[in-house]
């Protein structure tokens, strides 16, 4: 941290950094070349699918696809129910005009006049370009938040994340302090119990919680996606590690300074694991996000879906909103990325030892 | 004022066992310094006393009153450990309001206390800052005031200097004293470090294995160390303890080994034949020109000359090194064969067991 500051690396001297004495050796164009693969590679289908979930529907299913949002004109034709894509045609007779298409029939596509409706001409679609515009779909949003309820989904979906992390995090946090503060006979036996359910494949238990969760009562609220996945074998495995690397020392001082077995958690302990904790709140954060699979099961009243079953709905049998999942997606990631934004500065080591000498 | 007590305190960890029965008693006021070398059951004795670590058997008493049941945060009891253990992610004055937060005292009370250690340690100026951007001595100086601030009945350190440079360590050294001074208060006081141990010490325990090989006032150990162990450890440089043979002369006996041959009046407890240690310390060791007075003849191997004394390393047949140390500034060079004389008063005669059997040899 104190090194950034001190010698100041703007994003200019960064992009351009060699190796060495300011030549270009060969290994630096490799090297661009590489980490330039990599953003394509990890960064190139996030933009993509951002620039897309703006395409009207006509835009996305154009072939060959563009990369900015641009619409094709469509215009309402007098005696046609749907509106109707506009093209710039190539007359016989060398002329262009723009006309709207009603129909595709072979090479040749049958075209009308908007201004005069009576008119209708047969051009090979050769002859013909799409008048394409650029346009911002912003309904691929609005219409799902408003009309399919998706604003109800987003808020189920981040009162589950928000209290399944919380409980996640208290619980893990006070398994794993017992199970490193604390030396007592059999705590590796606990520990090595703990982390072999990790073994266990969800699709085993799914049957039996399910029966837990139905006889509970809880099936269709939202308690039953939160619960049953709070205690996590690997959170209390890393969080334990980590607690382990604390100084015994500290935990020693505290308990001379007159601090309850709480307040050495509370005040001590997991303040000194913020680190450990924050790894494990992106971690659960992101599987209570994404999941998909359990609040499938439980979940089957669509006021109480969240984010991801809402998605799945736009996929019906026969027919993919492209659109409107695009956008959704995108809807779903916001919050993701900003969390993870926020919490990766807390994941720097090393805080924990400079009390100590 | 905290008197406290140990009797027969056992500790074993499984098989091992660590303190072998200790009987102690510190009272009131008192400075205690426990030494000895390291993994003799320092540390341990201390935190048994804190509550930290139970024992096997026995009995700790606080002001007359059994404590071995009672966990550390009821003893009342403050420690400054070797570490500092300040806890990293809390202010200077968080971590000295710490305890006294937790039970439970109002606001303005502690902060009054916490200002007035401050004023005390002068850390006020630091009180704002975490531990991270404190200097050891700064770091020493808060842990120590987090153990002020409670008002403790007693004060335990572990080797609370170990860390510091040679020169602060001096300086605290006598901080911590001027403190004792000032706040009175029972301490007890973990080192390794004999200079610390007979500046700060009220009394010296001295640890050696798990158990306590002599109790005394600091210059009591020096003069009259009741055993082998004690007379090598206290006192920079170490005494010379030489393994002799005694055997009859005249009235009296001779020392003998090797070409060492210290003719002594009769002392009661040593007959001819024993193996008899004898202990003379560095500055005892004269350099006779006068044949026929001297005990020893040996050879100089180094010799450090720094201006106000001098250091003389010397060896004989039989004996590996002979320190002496004398004030001033003597012209020995490397090499040179000296013949050396003990004061017999200063002399200590240790039997085949390492118990004393003499102080201090009439001439
Ligand atoms: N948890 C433990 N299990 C087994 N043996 C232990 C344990 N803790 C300490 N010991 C042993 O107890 C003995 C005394 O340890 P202690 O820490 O009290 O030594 P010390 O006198 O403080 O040494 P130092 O000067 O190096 O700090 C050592 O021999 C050590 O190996
Ligand atoms: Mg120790």
């Amino acid at each position: 941290m104190a090194d950034a500051t001190a010698n100041r690396v703007t994003v200019g001297t960064l992009l351009t950094a060699r190796r060495g004495n300011g030549k270009l050796h060969w290994t630096d164009i490799f090297t661009y070349l590489y980490l330039g693969f990599g953003i394509l590679l990890m960064f190139g289908p996030v933009v993509w699918l951002v620039l897309s979930s703006f395409k009207t529907p006509a835009g996305l299913l154009e072939f060959p696809p563009t990369m900015l949002p641009l619409g094709q004109i469509s215009v309402e034709v007098e005696g046609y129910d749907d509106p109707l894509p506009v093209f710039r045609a190539t007359l016989e007779d060398g002329t262009q005009k723009d006309l709207a298409q009603i129909r595709r029939i072979g090479i040749v596509s049958q075209m009308v006049d908007p201004a005069n409706p009576e008119n209708t001409y047969k051009v090979p679609i050769s002859d013909r370009t799409p008048v394409r515009e650029f346009r911002i779909a912003t309904e691929n949003y609005v219409e799902p938040l408003q009309r399919f309820n998706f604003g109800r989904y987003l808020w189920n979906s981040v009162v589950v994340t928000v209290v399944a992390t919380a409980i996640t995090l208290l619980i893990n946090s006070m398994a794993a302090y017992g199970l490193s503060i604390y030396e007592f006979r059999g705590r590796n036996a606990i520990m090595l119990f703990v982390i072999g359910t990790l073994m266990i494949p969800i699709t085993v238990i799914l049957v039996p919680v399910y029966l837990v969760v139905t006889s509970l009562d809880m099936v269709n609220s939202l308690w039953a996606v939160i619960l049953p996945g709070a205690a996590t074998p690997t959170g209390v495995f890393l969080l334990r590690q980590y607690m382990l690397t604390l100084p015994r020392d500290l935990i020693e001082a505290a308990r001379m300074d007159k601090a309850s077995e709480w307040q050495i958690y509370w005040r001590v302990v997991l303040p000194l694991a913020m680190p450990a904790i924050a790894v494990l709140a992106i971690f659960s954060i992101m599987w209570r996000w994404n999941d998909f699979l359990w609040p499938l099961i439980v979940l089957n009243r669509s006021e109480v879906y969240t984010l991801q079953l809402g998605l799945n709905a736009f996929q019906g049998e026969l027919d993919v909103q492209w659109h409107f999942i695009l956008a959704m997606t995108v809807v779903t990631l916001i919050p993701v990325v900003l969390i993870f934004a926020f919490l990766q500065r807390f994941i720097t080591t090393g805080i924990a030892n400079s009390g100590m000498k | 004022m905290t008197q406290i007590e140990l009797k027969d305190v056992r500790k074993s960890y499984g098989a091992v066992d660590v303190i072998h029965g200790i009987n102690l008693s510190v009272d009131s006021g008192e400075f205690v310094v426990f030494v000895g070398p390291s993994g003799c059951g320092k540390s341990t004795l201390l935190r048994i006393i804190a509550g930290l670590e139970d024992i096997t058997s026995g009995a700790v008493e606080i002001d007359a009153s059994v404590v071995n049941g009672i966990p550390a945060s009821e003893r009342g009891l403050a420690m400054v450990f070797q570490s500092y253990a300040l806890y990293p992610h809390m202010s200077v004055y968080k971590n000295m309001a710490f305890g006294l937060e937790n039970s439970k005292m109002p606001k303005a009370e502690i902060d009054q206390r916490v200002r007035e250690a401050a004023e005390m340690l002068q850390i006020t100026d630091y009180l704002d800052r975490r531990p991270k951007a404190l200097s050891g001595g700064q770091r020493q100086r808060v842990a120590i005031g987090r153990a002020i601030v409670r008002d403790p009945r007693a004060f335990l350190f572990d080797e609370p200097l170990s860390n510091l440079d040679a020169e602060l360590r001096v300086a605290m050294r006598k901080e911590l004293a001027a403190l004792h001074a000032k706040i009175g208060g029972t301490m007890i006081y973990v080192t390794h470090d004999q200079t610390e141990a007979m500046t700060l010490a009220d009394k010296i325990v001295v640890l050696q294995g798990g158990v306590v090989e002599q109790v005394g006032k600091p210059l009591d150990l020096y003069n009259n160390p009741q055993n082998a162990f004690v007379a090598g450890f206290i006192g920079s440089p170490r005494m010379n303890l030489l393994k002799t043979t005694a055997e009859a002369d005249g009235d009296g006996i001779a020392l003998t080994a090797g070409n060492m041959r210290v003719a002594l009046p009769a002392v009661s407890g040593i007959s001819p034949g024993d193996t008899v240690t004898c202990g003379i310390r560095p500055e005892h060791i004269a350099i006779s020109d006068d044949t026929g007075l001297d005990d020893i003849t040996a050879k100089v191997f180094l010799s450090e000359q720094l201006g106000g004394e001098t250091y003389l390393y010397c060896e004989a047949d039989s004996i590996d090194n002979l320190t002496i140390h004398q004030p001033g500034q003597l012209p020995v060079n490397n090499g040179e064969v000296l013949k050396l004389r003990f004061d017999r008063a200063q002399m200590h005669l240790f039997d085949a067991d390492g118990k004393v059997i003499t102080n201090g040899v009439s001439s």
